[in-house]
């Protein structure tokens, strides 16, 4: 391999930005198709109720369509293997009940949005009412009303994690508990959900455009739902608007709207709203945790027992499931330390609340707040710094590869060297040295961290055993090479922001060395691109990128036996790169390889390179437990007591993302993921009232955060590669989101420490943060 | 959310745009920045909407010995941006630059502001502190404290429309403070106030309250209203 300035490890420029810049990407709001309609839903008021009937305006026949329509229409089911799993299958249109405010019950075709609102408007359900269940913990109390009445509970799943602690128990001079909550969240991609569908004649098609981060997943799910071969179904992503989970499900309306476009003929359209994003879909990330922790008197943690409750909404989303986050919880809330023993118990509840969602850092931002603000709790017990105690507990480098006490296995890294270089980057001294000084209670400072390790790329072994409709096998790669000596990549993740066609590019420039500029990728469509499970789980860099240099060095093998032809070597004497093929003595242009097998194959005797200069490769890492990154954050704020503002004045990150493809793009993915984690910390809440209804239907009530909450971020890096991918390269999309909550939170309770009171549920809001203060 | 069915009508004049409005159901459209979410929401549904931004009478200033009289259809951005005479102190380019963000100053106006009598909004409160007058369609001349009547309720009458604001100009060795609690800069305030000093005058205004800004006596309000009027106090020194 050779090395240029574009390949990997490279701040190549983003391809992708020339258009996105200049206001030239075409997102599912851009495709106009002719004689396209509109669609808009009746969605339910209340968030539990018999659905007795609808009734419908005059001349609402082939305008406005209910459940009862849908005939062979199968709901939305996403089983997972976990034993004792409760079933749920979601209607697409509501039959029989709704189950959260928001349900679709009836969706409306007019010419234009307006038109079909008006239509919305004069559809009249009919309820009888149910008593909601909204909080998580009520909805797992005996006597709580039922949102599936066949189950008997309203538990998705119970997992079990047991461990006898009693001695540990008994011995431990320290023992911390805490009971944290973190709030539901609306996971808010500066585009929304959208649907444009038309049903091909010529070729018996449903194509589906669709804003989603899974093109293949969701046309399995669709040809499930709606009956057809996939075959039948091609999945078009165009360019679309961010993710971050939201955009990882299948959805009623993409059902809903595949039905229409086969029954009615013409296109039809649903463009996603802010206020149906915020109240009618899929939230995220709501978790109480009862934890505890028990020490030694030098901090030295001896065991962790937990139980927690994820509040999942009303249904199992497509194809994650409904217990992906809760189960997550039970396996990675170890986080990076070490530990003699580990119990934990969590519980799916089911609520009338809309499902929830993997969102970035899925669990993770929350169990990393639980076990951090325990790290604190013990350092605090122990009377030393909480760095200190992390130190103490941290795994050490000298034992990677480490299996930990869940059976993860950490890849690769300094674990405490890297709290080490966050600790030397943020100023703690000063911080305590006001906090000594401090005067009055006005104004109060305080620092805190957080540490992480980030499993990703998750591979088979992995998914396996959660056994949800998509478990991630090979990842496949097209790598084409063109007559002109261009290469295309095809590839079934979708690019929705992480610059993907930039890094995938460079992959297939490190390789083979064709200019950065003459590498197309080609991803987001069923038709054009191989199976994959998508893009989830900070995978494509690994698996992606694994599969397209995979593609790429097999493609090269031909390449070098067209080119050793031409060069008359020996086909073993030659080397492919710097967009050549070369022998010890001549080289030659692999365009020209590309023009003598397309365009001149007279030339060639028979026998070369007859597979052709297209390339289906499929990518599993060497070992498929995944790849650990890992970062320290470190934060200090000032809190406004008068106000309860908390301000940010200095944020730290160091973070390890193994070899990184192109450093630029993963501090982007870094800035904008910790973005996202000081909303959860501080900002974003959807909360609802005891009848089910949501309150934030606006983004005047939904609060999130913009550049005025953004801190200077101050980057650093680390680079252990990991063994088992590629390049060395870990996936890192999510852990920017991970940490902020943790370090955020543990520095307001750092500040807020000489009061006596502490927070202990996020978002840590100015009201909830003047009633602490008012305790 | 798309607005339920509406008629447009752009009117020419002052005169035309008056008797549009007089009609039962319509509504003046100003910068849109209030009234175009709510018709969005369909929580308002005019059956006639008038568009009156671009009529001339309303987007004139106007500069005296006294006052600066700036147009009903005058754009926060504007204001901002110091298109419009300083009355001192460049309290007006202040108040305006802390209101939303650009996009939202860029169409919003000042007496859109005003007729919307919102009360978390900033020009109902630091008006009301200033002292400025209401010029309406019919002539009279309304101080700000009998101009908002409560939460988005004003003085105007049916078919009246808001044409300008008189704003008087800050004596030499005037003060001024104005403070607001936001969960974030530029979103509606939970608690405002507005302080001003100036010669025998001495003004303190609290907004965001439920109803219309109110004035402040002697004695200091509680709760978070008290700590913004605190600061505005501090800040005018």
């Amino acid at each position: 391999m050779t090395k240029t300035t574009h390949g990997i490890g490279h701040s190549v420029p983003r391809k992708e930005d020339d258009r996105y810049l200049r206001g030239r990407g075409e997102f599912i709001a851009d495709i106009a198709l002719p004689g396209a309609q509109n669609l808009a839903f009746v969605r339910s008021p209340v968030a539990h109720a018999r659905l007795r009937g609808i009734r419908l305006p005059p001349g609402a026949a082939g305008r406005i369509f209910t459940a009862a329509d849908l005939i062979g229409v199968q709901p939305i089911t996403a089983i997972s293997a976990l034993p004792g799993f409760k079933r749920s299958d979601q209607p697409v249109l509501a039959s029989g009940k709704v189950r959260y405010v928001g349900e679709a019950i009836a969706v409306c075709v007019a010419p234009t949005r307006a038109e079909a609102e008006d239509l919305a408007e004069q559809a009249e359900p009919e309820f009888d009412e149910l008593p909601p269940v909204v909080d998580m913990l009520e909805a797992r109390k005996p006597g709580a009303a039922l949102v599936h009445e066949h189950w008997g509970d309203n538990v998705f799943l119970e997992t079990v994690v047991e461990a006898d602690l009693d001695a540990i128990r008994a011995a431990a001079a320290i023992v911390v508990r805490r009971r944290l909550r973190t709030a539901r969240q609306c996971m808010s991609p500066l585009e929304g959900r959208g649907v444009v569908a038309v049903w091909d004649r010529r070729l018996e098609q449903l194509v589906l455009h669709t804003s989603t981060q899974m093109p293949h997943i969701v046309r399995s799910g669709l040809a499930e739902c709606l009956g057809l071969d996939e075959g039948r179904v091609r999945v078009v992503a165009p360019d679309v608007g961010g993710g971050f989970g939201y955009k990882g499900i299948l959805l009623p309306e993409e059902v809903v709207a595949g039905w229409l476009a086969k029954k009615l003929g013409h296109p039809v359209r649903w463009i996603e709203d802010r206020r149906e994003q915020l109240t009618g879909n899929a939230d995220c990330r709501e978790h109480f945790y009862d934890i505890a922790a028990y020490a030694d008197a030098d901090g030295k943690l001896l065991a962790l027992e937990a139980e927690a409750t994820v509040d999942a909404g009303a249904y199992s989303i497509y194809p994650f499931s409904a217990c992906l986050e809760a189960a997550q919880i039970a396996s990675i809330l170890p986080g990076p330390y070490t530990m003699q023993a580990y119990r934990c118990r969590t519980w799916s509840a089911a609520t009338n609340k809309p499902p929830i969602l993997p969102y970035r850092g899925v669990a993770r931002a929350g169990v990393c707040y639980a076990m951090e603000t325990i790290m604190d709790a013990i350092a605090h017990e122990a009377g030393i710094e909480p760095h200190e105690a992390r130190l103490r507990n941290l795994v050490p480098a000298e034992a990677m590869p480490f299996d930990n006490i869940t059976q993860k296995h950490f890849d690769s890294g300094d674990y405490p060297e890297c709290l080490r270089r966050a600790v030397a980057a943020i100023d703690i001294p000063t911080v305590r040295r006001r906090q000594a000084a401090q005067i009055d209670t006005k104004t109060l400072v305080g620092v805190g961290l957080s540490i992480f390790c980030e499993q990703a790329a998750h591979g088979t072994s992995v998914y396996a055993g959660w056994g949800i409709p998509m478990v991630p096998g090979f990842e496949q790669a097209v790598a084409r090479l063109t007559p002109d000596g261009g290469l295309e990549l095809r590839v079934g993740i979708q690019s929705h922001g992480q610059g993907l066609e930039t890094t995938l590019a460079q992959v297939g420039h490190e390789i083979l060395g064709i200019p950065i500029d003459r590498i197309m990728v080609v991803h987001g469509d069923t038709a054009l691109t191989p199976y994959s499970t998508g893009t989830w789980g900070s995978r494509c860099a690994v698996m992606a990128g694994g599969a397209v240099a995979s593609a790429c060095t097999e493609l090269a093998g031909r390449i070098a036996a067209i080119g050793a032809h031409l060069l008359q070597a020996a086909p073993e004497t030659v080397r492919v790169g710097r967009d050549v093929v070369a022998s010890a003595t001549a080289s030659v242009a692999i365009a020209d390889v590309a023009r003598t097998w397309y365009r001149r194959p007279q030339d060639l005797p028979a026998g070369v390179a007859g597979s052709g200069l297209e390339v289906t490769s499929g990518y599993k890492p060497v070992r498929d437990s995944g790849t650990f990154s890992y970062a320290a954050h470190a934060c200090i704020v000032e809190i406004d007591t008068d106000l309860g503002g908390v301000k940010i004045l200095d944020y730290v990150i160091v973070e390890d993302g193994g070899v990184l493809l192109n450093p630029m793009i993963v501090d982007g993915q870094v800035a904008g993921g910790t973005a996202q984690g000081i909303g959860t910390a501080l900002l974003e809440e959807m909360p609802f009232d005891e009848q089910g209804q949501p309150l934030a239907s606006t983004l005047a009530e939904y609060s999130l955060p913009g550049a005025t909450e953004m801190p200077k971020l101050r980057i650093f890096h680390m680079e252990t590669p990991s063994p088992y991918s590629t390049f060395g390269q870990k996936g890192i999309g999510e852990g920017g989101a991970i940490g902020p909550p943790a370090a955020i939170a543990n520095a307001v309770n750092d500040a807020l420490r000489p009061l006596g009171v502490a927070i202990h549920e996020l978002p840590i809001t100015p009201a909830r943060l003047l009633a602490a203060l008012a305790r | 959310m798309k607005a339920a069915s509406f008629d447009l009508a752009y009117p020419v004049d002052l005169a035309e745009a008056t008797a549009l409005l007089a009609r039962a159901d319509s509504r003046a459209l100003a910068g849109g920045q209030s009234l175009g979410p709510m018709l969005n929401f369909r929580l308002v549904r005019p059956s006639l909407l008038v568009p009156i931004a671009g009529l001339a009478a309303l987007r004139g200033v106007e500069e005296t010995a006294q006052s600066v009289t700036i147009g009903a259809c005058v754009t926060h951005a504007a204001i901002a941006d110091g298109l419009v005479p300083d009355i001192g102190l460049n309290v007006l380019a202040r108040v305006a630059e802390g209101i939303a963000y650009r996009a939202v100053r860029n169409r919003g106006t000042i007496g859109g502001s005003l007729c919307h009598a919102d009360p978390a909004a900033d020009w109902p409160t630091t008006l009301t502190a200033l002292g400025a007058d209401a010029l309406t369609s019919r002539g009279r001349r309304i101080p700000m404290q009998n101009f908002i009547r409560g939460a988005f309720q004003t003085a105007l009458q049916p078919g009246e429309l808001l044409v300008a604001v008189a704003v008087p100009k800050l004596g030499a060795g005037a003060r001024w403070g104005y403070v607001k609690a936001c969960r974030k800069p530029g979103e509606f305030a939970h608690a405002m106030a507005a302080v001003l000093i100036d010669g025998a005058v001495r003004r303190a205004v609290i907004g965001a309250t439920g109803g219309a800004p109110q004035m402040v006596g002697d004695a200091m309000p509680g709760g978070l209203p008290g700590v913004v009027l605190a600061r505005a106090l501090a800040e005018a020194g």
